[in-house]
């Protein structure tokens, strides 16, 4: 009994949307095995990974905390990701989404103005799609890759962060920490269920899900992106820029993170801190392969990989557990997800003797 | 072995298929073909796109194992198990697709294919011998993706002939010679007959199969339908086997009358942008309103520079070189061009004419979305691009389970015949055609024929870039052939004789490459 693995006629849609949860079969099996060698219980850790943390309103609410930043990064990058632009500098462009749009807060703080959150957010996305513009203009300019400048400045970013919490932009009542000025309540994301901290920017995040997903299935623009993604020369052959697309995905990828970064500072976070994301920026390139570069997908992806953050926590409290397992988990993910996508375009049968069994 | 022609039975074959079988996922691609080839026999394998025959190659190359049937070499079964051991045997294969690494030279590529380590130097030299011997010409140190589609043909066919095999498979092998290479290349494979190699030949040209081949077995839809003799069979009558209806030839009215000019190419010269590629010089013709101008020439003299910045692909250095309807257009993009009413269709028609993963519906919309005004409101009209894209299937008879499936779902001729509908029904009043019927099956061909006709006949100007001479014949008012970067002056088809365009392919406008021409002639 041999298996040979051939090429589909045509590409499986089923497995589009099979291989997803494939990948999360075979994650939750080794993460088993994972919590069995470390001394663990599988069940009660898979219990504390993925059950526990959302068993409560409370839980279920910061579910969606987490998921906001992911969703954001996740659906800007999608954008690019479809035409090719391997941007994978989110968390940069996230870093200076925050740093723009909460510098607005930091020189206008004792203004009590119902405009001042709306221009923050606006200069969010406008921080971020900056801080996009730099590869996009190496790419365009000087055929500069965009995986290699995009994470650079990814550390750019934190640094320059860094740098102003720790100088000029540090509370003067603040004891010497490095931190800003606790953003002032029109400053900050409106709560949206009391007693959570469920805030506006979840909205943002499910408003931008929907008009990525109209965009990309409705527009010229979104036609575009997908026609260079997929075959770049009839992309040249029906007139449209490569350039352009190049331009436009990092732009937007880079503002929809520098939105996510902004409603993070002006949300859960409250103040600019030398550290104000736990790798979202990162996380959100597993979501977005994950969600199949699908604006609905992403919500569900976005919505698993925020689980793995709150199990992380969980299994480190109640189990004892290193916090690094959020990111095997998170790692494991893609790992499996990658794998499982070859039944997307080839399936796999099983011959005797080279006759086929049919 | 000196009398191939008519052998006698008793003769063992070199090579017999028994009963092959072959399925693919939904295909039967092979359904019991039988086959057998004698020592130096050239045994024409013909059939329509489609109809196995690479799949029936490809299990005697042993890159396919067949599901059912025998194989035999000299009277013994054997079990081709891979490309390796059909090549022990002394099986050379030149596919219609190459299996090139784009990356590595000529030389390289060619060394990859041969047994144990070889010595580059000496490896250049010979692929340099083998390749003036026979008349195709190659530089072994040229990385491959620089080459035109001819010339990767080139390192195929050099690739086997240096392996000195017992039966050489060749499949298409003339489509991007020149007539007096292809007879070159005719006296070469008669000669490899008259040594005792037997030939496997697959071709559409049946003129060529009549010419070269001492039998012939045609297939149709995967079925063994007969084996004849090609030489006491008209070409008619073996096309008719081939595609089991009757064959027309496209009706040509032409009337002589020619409207206004509608593109002239001016002194048209163009640095290419790739190392090796072509540069154009000093290019000049026009197309007028109701004319179809035909531009012959072999792969990789011009023609992807010329059909780019005809396109807008690339822009020309200057406005003035290109005008359409006296109107400078060298400077426009190819969706302004398109708004003046200039339509496209390129070589490649996967990747390039189509996107091969979305559906005909999205491929309706490709290029065609402002003339068909496809979008409503900054929307994509869902709607009116599916009308447009069942209207294309109807009127150019494309075979598809529906307009949702892929573009790469559908047959070469196919999506040719989709490619062109959705030009020509933007009313183009000037459309340029690469390659219309390249490695499209003969009732494909025939109605893409008969569509560029009738849309001349419209008025509108057409521009056809092609190899193959006897399609160029068979439709153009006017021919020219392009060489090394320059055009020929257009000459009136009836002046016209194959042998001409055949010497100006050459380049006999240069009066360098003549000589050497003439020289190996």
């Amino acid at each position: 009994m041999l298996f040979k693995i051939e090429k589909r006629p045509e590409a499986s849609q089923l497995m589009v949307y099979a291989t997803p949860i494939f990948a999360l079969i075979l994650t939750i099996l080794t993460g088993s095995f994972l919590f069995h060698f470390l001394g663990v219980d599988p069940v009660e850790g898979l219990r504390n990974f993925f059950v526990k943390p959302i068993d409560n309103t409370y839980g279920a609410t910061e579910l969606f905390v987490k998921a906001t930043p992911l969703i954001l990064c996740a659906i800007g990058l999608s954008v690019g990701f479809r035409a090719n632009v391997w941007n994978i500098g989110a968390e940069g462009q996230l870093t200076m989404g925050a740093i723009v749009g909460g510098g607005v807060f930091v020189y206008f703080h004792d203004v009590d103005s119902v405009f001042l959150l709306p221009i923050m957010i606006v200069m969010g996305a406008i921080g971020g799609a900056l801080w996009a513009a730099i590869p996009a203009f190496l790419k365009t300019r000087f055929n500069a890759n965009e995986i290699l400048t995009s994470l650079m400045l990814v550390y750019v970013a934190l640094l320059v962060l860094s740098l102003l919490v720790h100088g000029s932009w540090r509370d003067p009542d603040g004891f010497n920490f490095p931190e800003s000025r606790i953003f002032s309540e029109s400053a900050t994301m409106p709560i949206l269920i009391e007693g959570t901290r469920l805030h506006f920017g979840t909205i943002l995040a499910l408003l931008a899900v929907l008009g990525t997903w109209i965009m990309l299935s409705k527009t010229l623009i979104g036609f575009q992106i997908k026609v260079i993604g997929a075959a770049p020369k009839a992309g040249g052959y029906a007139g449209f820029s490569q350039k352009k697309i190049v331009w436009f995905s990092l732009l937007f990828g880079g503002a929809m993170a520098g939105i996510a970064g902004l409603s993070e500072v002006a949300g859960p976070v409250g103040q600019l801190l030398p550290s104000i994301s736990p790798g979202y920026g990162f996380t959100a390139i597993i979501v977005a392969f994950l969600g199949r570069l699908h604006p609905v997908g992403i919500i569900f992806a976005g919505l698993l990989m925020a689980l793995t953050y709150l199990g992380g926590e969980t299994a480190q409290i109640n189990l004892g557990l290193p916090v690094a397992v959020t990111g095997v988990f998170q790692g494991m993910v893609l790992f499996f997800l990658l794998a499982c996508d070859v039944l997307v375009n080839f399936r796999i049968r099983f011959t005797l003797f080279g006759k086929a069994v049919s | 072995m000196s009398d191939t022609g008519s052998s006698t039975s008793a003769q063992q074959p070199r090579l017999e298929l028994k009963g092959i079988t072959k399925s693919y996922p939904g295909v039967l691609a092979n359904d019991h073909i039988d086959l057998k080839i004698l020592p130096g026999e050239i045994h024409a394998l013909l059939g329509e796109n489609g109809a196995g025959k690479s799949t029936l190659v490809k299990i005697i190359y042993g890159a396919l194992k067949a599901d059912s049937g025998t194989i035999s070499w000299n009277g013994e079964r054997i079990d081709i198990s891979n490309p390796h051991a059909a090549r022990k045997l002394g099986i050379g294969m030149i596919f219609q697709h190459f299996s090139l690494f784009e990356a590595m030279t000529v030389a390289e590529n060619i060394a990859l294919s041969m047994p144990g380590r070889q010595n580059m130097a000496k490896l250049s030299k010979r692929i340099v011998e083998i390749s003036e011997n026979y008349g195709l010409p190659l530089q072994p140190d040229r990385q491959v993706h620089t080459l035109s589609v001819g010339e990767k043909q080139r390192i195929e066919i050099v690739r086997c002939l240096l392996q000195s095999p017992k039966l050489l498979i060749m499949d298409e092998p003339t489509s991007v010679l020149t007539p007096q290479e292809a007879e070159k290349m005719f006296l070469t494979l008669r000669r490899l007959s008259e040594e005792g190699v037997s030939i496997l030949y697959i071709s559409h040209k049946l003129d060529e199969i009549k010419a070269l081949c001492h039998k012939a077995t045609i297939m149709r839809a995967g079925k063994y339908i007969s084996e004849c003799d090609p030489t006491i069979e008209t070409a008619k009558s073996l096309a008719e086997m081939m595609i089991g209806t009757d064959l027309r030839a496209p009706k040509h009215n032409d009337t002589g009358e020619r409207g206004s000019v509608r593109l002239k190419v001016h002194n048209l010269s163009l640095d290419s942008n790739d190392q090796f590629g072509v540069d154009l010089n000093l290019i000049n013709f026009e197309v007028r309103s109701g004319e179809i101008l035909g531009i012959a020439g072999v792969a990789g003299n011009g023609q992807v520079e010329l059909l780019e910045v005809l396109s807008g692909e690339a822009l020309s250095k200057k406005p003035e070189e290109i005008l359409f309807e006296n109107k400078p257009i060298g400077n426009l993009g190819p969706s302004l061009r398109r708004k003046q009413g200039i339509a496209f269709v390129p070589e490649d028609r996967l990747g390039h004419g189509s996107v091969p993963e979305m559906s005909l519906v999205d491929n309706a919309f490709l290029s065609a979305y402002d003339q068909k005004q496809l979008i409503n409101n900054g929307f994509i009209d869902r709607k009116k691009t599916k009308q447009f894209a069942k209207e294309i299937v109807e009127n150019f008879d494309v075979r598809t389970a529906g307009v949702s499936h892929a573009a790469n779902s559908l047959s070469g001729g196919n999506l040719q015949k989709f490619i062109v509908g959705r030009e020509m029904l933007q009313d183009p009043q000037l459309i340029i055609i690469a390659h219309p019927t390249w490695g499209v099956d003969a009732g494909a061909a025939a109605a893409i024929h008969q569509a560029i006709i009738d849309l001349a006949a419209k008025g509108a100007a057409i521009l056809v870039v092609s190899q193959d001479l006897d399609e160029l014949f068979a439709i153009s008012n006017r021919m020219a052939v392009i060489a090394e970067g320059r055009l020929s002056v257009g000459r009136n088809v009836q002046e016209l004789s194959i042998e001409e365009i055949g010497l100006l392919m050459g380049g006999t406008t240069g009066s360098a490459s003549q000589k050497e021409f003439e020289s190996v002639v």
